[in-house]
């Protein structure tokens, strides 16, 4: 099991700076460092494992909330008991946090990655959220529980535009809970517990800066292009055709989010 | 392995020379890739990023002073190797200089090889102190004489003229290696050499050019499945049969040329398994093993990975008899060194002409030395801050608490721009050459030292 706890950078930092390093190695004088892209490519393989784990979890914790709310949901349906509108407005916040930790209660907190707020956000701004338009948006995910050996689908969304400055305009109206939330988020309170290395607080800030002020789409397309760099392995090192279909079925890449395309590609 | 009393150690070093630019400003082409002592101590090569070579040779001991080491002064400086570029793959071949290694001596010329990343070059250094003077047919200066005004027939002879060195390439062994040679080694059968690549290990005659046989090769069929390449390789110092390559896996692998013509299969490994509990994101990158040195006597081996010196005996694969932690200081900041490429820097280790001490760098152009015997080590600095001639050099210590007493530095202190990659022990004396970045710092045992006053 890798130890995390070490490092203040977190995967996904890792993976991006490891695809840049092999990005550049394409370009440096005398050709391409085999030793040193292979090693890369171990950190890259790393740091992909904690990411995937991290996911997963994510995932699951998410499946679990749902679980529940539609569980509290059918009880207060039974429940003869009138909700007011300030109520209706924090129970749709509540539906929006895709990560909990806690599920048993504590102040609304709105979802640490973007990634997942733009699925979940929409159907908050959405109220008559009708389940056939969140499927034209929303792909579908079928998830196999590890612990459980449960089958379960998951709507995944991918980053979209429109739905990402939606949830940026409800994010910065709940900023501060928001961070809060980062700081309980499982991966990144290990990065916040190591202040050894003296990046570390510079690396936080970039994060925060990245999620809550103007998205920055350059690194994900970049990243998604360094896929396609990398994706034919070593062969796609040393050939400057390398092309990402020859390596990843497009069938299964078509349904997937940038971050989730970028894992299945290894 | 505990910190050791720095002013009991064993030996104390003093500075002798510096050779090198002073500017503060570094030239590429000067930064220092190679250093090696000849098989005598008297000769001292240095090889730079821009493909040239300095020999430097050892004055003779003085007459008056016979304990005297005598300094180390040019010798010869050539370019071994150009910049080229390959048409095929539109890739532009460097001329830095990866490894030299001196053969034997046989006559009165020297002999080396030099290598880049594609190609070795024997180079030919000779002496000449006389010219032939008095022919027939030229004038001194080289022009042909007017043949009607010969009436005259005389010998030429050989006259004493100023000592001019002459280097000049002897073979030039090229197109053998797909990948980028790292490792050059002599056999002392004295007629071959190994020649090794990210993936593959060549077997050479000195004397010829256009064929080399393949005795390594751990390319996979399907280059995708690749998981580990070559990263040093060398003979054994006595047994013409037996060579080493050690891989970026951190494993070492003893081979035999008796036992097949294609040596991919080993005699033996030597391998120390994985701590399950230290592992990180980063495990794989400083395991993998930058140098290795069989010791003169043939019976130990030394690795060099990004953390630690370890000695290994032949004869035990298991794990390292001694491991010794060049700087421990830096597990905690593995993230900012691969962020800064500090991580992937290959550093060289060496041993003392008797096998007792071994010595390997650091970074702030600081160097360790680990004394096997008594257990001690030391860290010492090369720096033309300290180098009044035959000044002691003062131990340096590293400290990662708070607190810092008085001549310790804090590990976030430490320049990671200046460090010391090649180091060389002289092979008959406590003479060692420590390579800055593009400066040499010779330093020779306060005992010996002592002697010379």
């Amino acid at each position: 099991m890798i130890n995390t706890m070490e490092c203040a950078v977190d995967a996904q930092s890792l993976i991006s700076i490891s695809l840049m390093k092999i990005h550049n190695s394409r370009t440096q004088r005398g050709g391409i460092k085999l030793h040193k892209n292979l090693l890369v490519s171990y950190v890259l393989r790393n740091a992909r494992q904690v990411y995937i784990k991290e996911k997963y979890a994510e995932i699951y914790r998410m499946q679990q909330y749902e679980e529940v709310m539609t569980v509290c949901n059918e009880i207060q349906e039974l429940n003869p008991l009138e909700l007011d509108a300030e109520d209706t407005e924090d129970e749709e916040l509540a539906r929006a946090a895709c990560c909990r930790e806690d599920i048993q209660g504590g102040s609304i907190r709105d979802p640490e990655p973007a990634y997942y707020r733009s699925c979940c956000m929409e159907t908050a701004l959405a109220p008559p959220c009708d389940p056939v338009n969140i499927s034209t948006h929303c792909n579908k995910t079928t998830v196999l529980d590890l612990d459980t050996h449960v089958v379960t689908t998951v709507d995944n969304g991918y980053i979209h535009q429109d739905c990402y400055c939606d949830a940026l305009q409800c994010a910065q109206s709940a900023q501060s809970p928001a961070k809060k939330r980062k700081m309980d988020f499982g991966y990144s309170s290990c990065d916040l517990e190591e202040v050894q290395d003296f990046t570390t607080s510079r690396k936080r800030v970039k994060r925060e800066d990245c999620v809550y002020s103007c998205p920055d789409y350059t690194d994900t397309s970049n990243i998604s292009n360094l896929i396609s760099i990398f994706g034919s392995g070593f062969s796609g090192l040393l050939s400057r055709q390398a092309e990402l279909e020859q390596i990843c079925g497009k069938q299964a890449l078509a349904g997937l989010g940038a971050w989730t395309r970028a894992i299945v590609a290894f | 392995m505990a910190e050791a009393d720095d002013e009991n150690s064993g030996m104390e070093w003093c500075f002798s020379q510096v050779k090198g630019a002073i500017d503060d400003e570094v030239a590429e082409a000067d930064i220092i890739s190679t250093v090696e002592f000849n098989c005598t101590g008297d000769l001292l090569a240095t090889g730079d990023k821009g493909g040239r070579i300095v020999i430097f040779q050892q004055e003779p001991e003085s007459k008056n002073q016979p304990q005297c080491r005598g300094e180390y002064n040019v010798y010869s400086t050539f370019q071994s190797h150009e910049p080229e570029f390959d048409y095929l793959k539109s890739l532009e071949i460097e001329e830095k200089i990866n490894k030299i290694r001196w053969l034997p001596q046989k006559n009165a010329a020297h002999y080396l090889l030099s290598t880049n990343d594609k190609t070795i070059k024997l180079w030919k250094i000779s002496e000449r102190d006389k010219r032939p003077e008095g022919y027939n047919l030229k004038e001194e200066d080289g022009r042909y004489k007017d043949f009607t005004t010969i009436d005259s027939l005389q010998v030429p002879v050989f006259k004493p003229m100023d000592l001019m060195v002459e280097a000049s390439p002897r073979r030039v062994f090229a197109n053998a290696h797909t990948y980028h040679i790292n490792s050059i080694s002599v056999n002392s059968d004295n007629e071959t050499y190994l020649s090794a690549d990210d993936l593959r290990i060549n077997l050479w005659h000195q004397e010829i050019t256009d064929q080399s046989f393949n005795i390594v090769d751990i390319k996979p069929a399907n280059m995708e499945d690749l998981t580990e390449v070559i990263t040093a390789a060398e003979f054994h110092p006595n047994q013409c049969q037996t060579l080493l390559y050690s891989s970026s896996k951190g494993i070492i692998r003893l081979c035999d040329l008796r036992a097949a013509a294609l040596c991919d299969q080993h005699v033996k490994l030597f391998e120390e398994p994985e701590d399950p509990n230290s592992r990180s994101f980063f495990s794989e990158i400083i395991s993998s093993i930058a140098d290795v040195k069989f010791s003169h006597n043939g019976r130990y081996i030394m690795t060099r990975d990004y953390l630690s010196v370890k000695i290994w005996d032949i004869n035990m694969e298991t794990r390292p008899i001694e491991t010794y932690q060049v700087n421990e200081y830096l597990r905690s900041k593995l993230c900012s060194l691969y962020e800064n490429d500090c991580i992937f820097d290959k550093f060289e280790c060496c041993w003392s002409g008797d096998d007792s001490v071994v010595m390997t760098g650091s970074y702030n152009n600081f160097f360790r030395m680990f004394d096997r015997g008594c257990r001690h080590d030391v860290t010492l600095e090369a720096s033309r801050e300290h180098c009044k001639p035959q000044s002691v050099l003062k131990p340096r210590r590293v400290t990662t608490g708070g607190k810092r007493k008085k001549d310790e530095i804090s590990v976030d202190s430490l320049d990671f721009n200046r460090k010391i990659l090649h180091t060389a022990w002289h092979p008959l004396d406590n003479i060692i050459a420590v390579a800055t970045t593009n400066n040499l710092f010779i330093f020779q045992d306060k005992l010996n030292q002592q002697l010379t006053n």
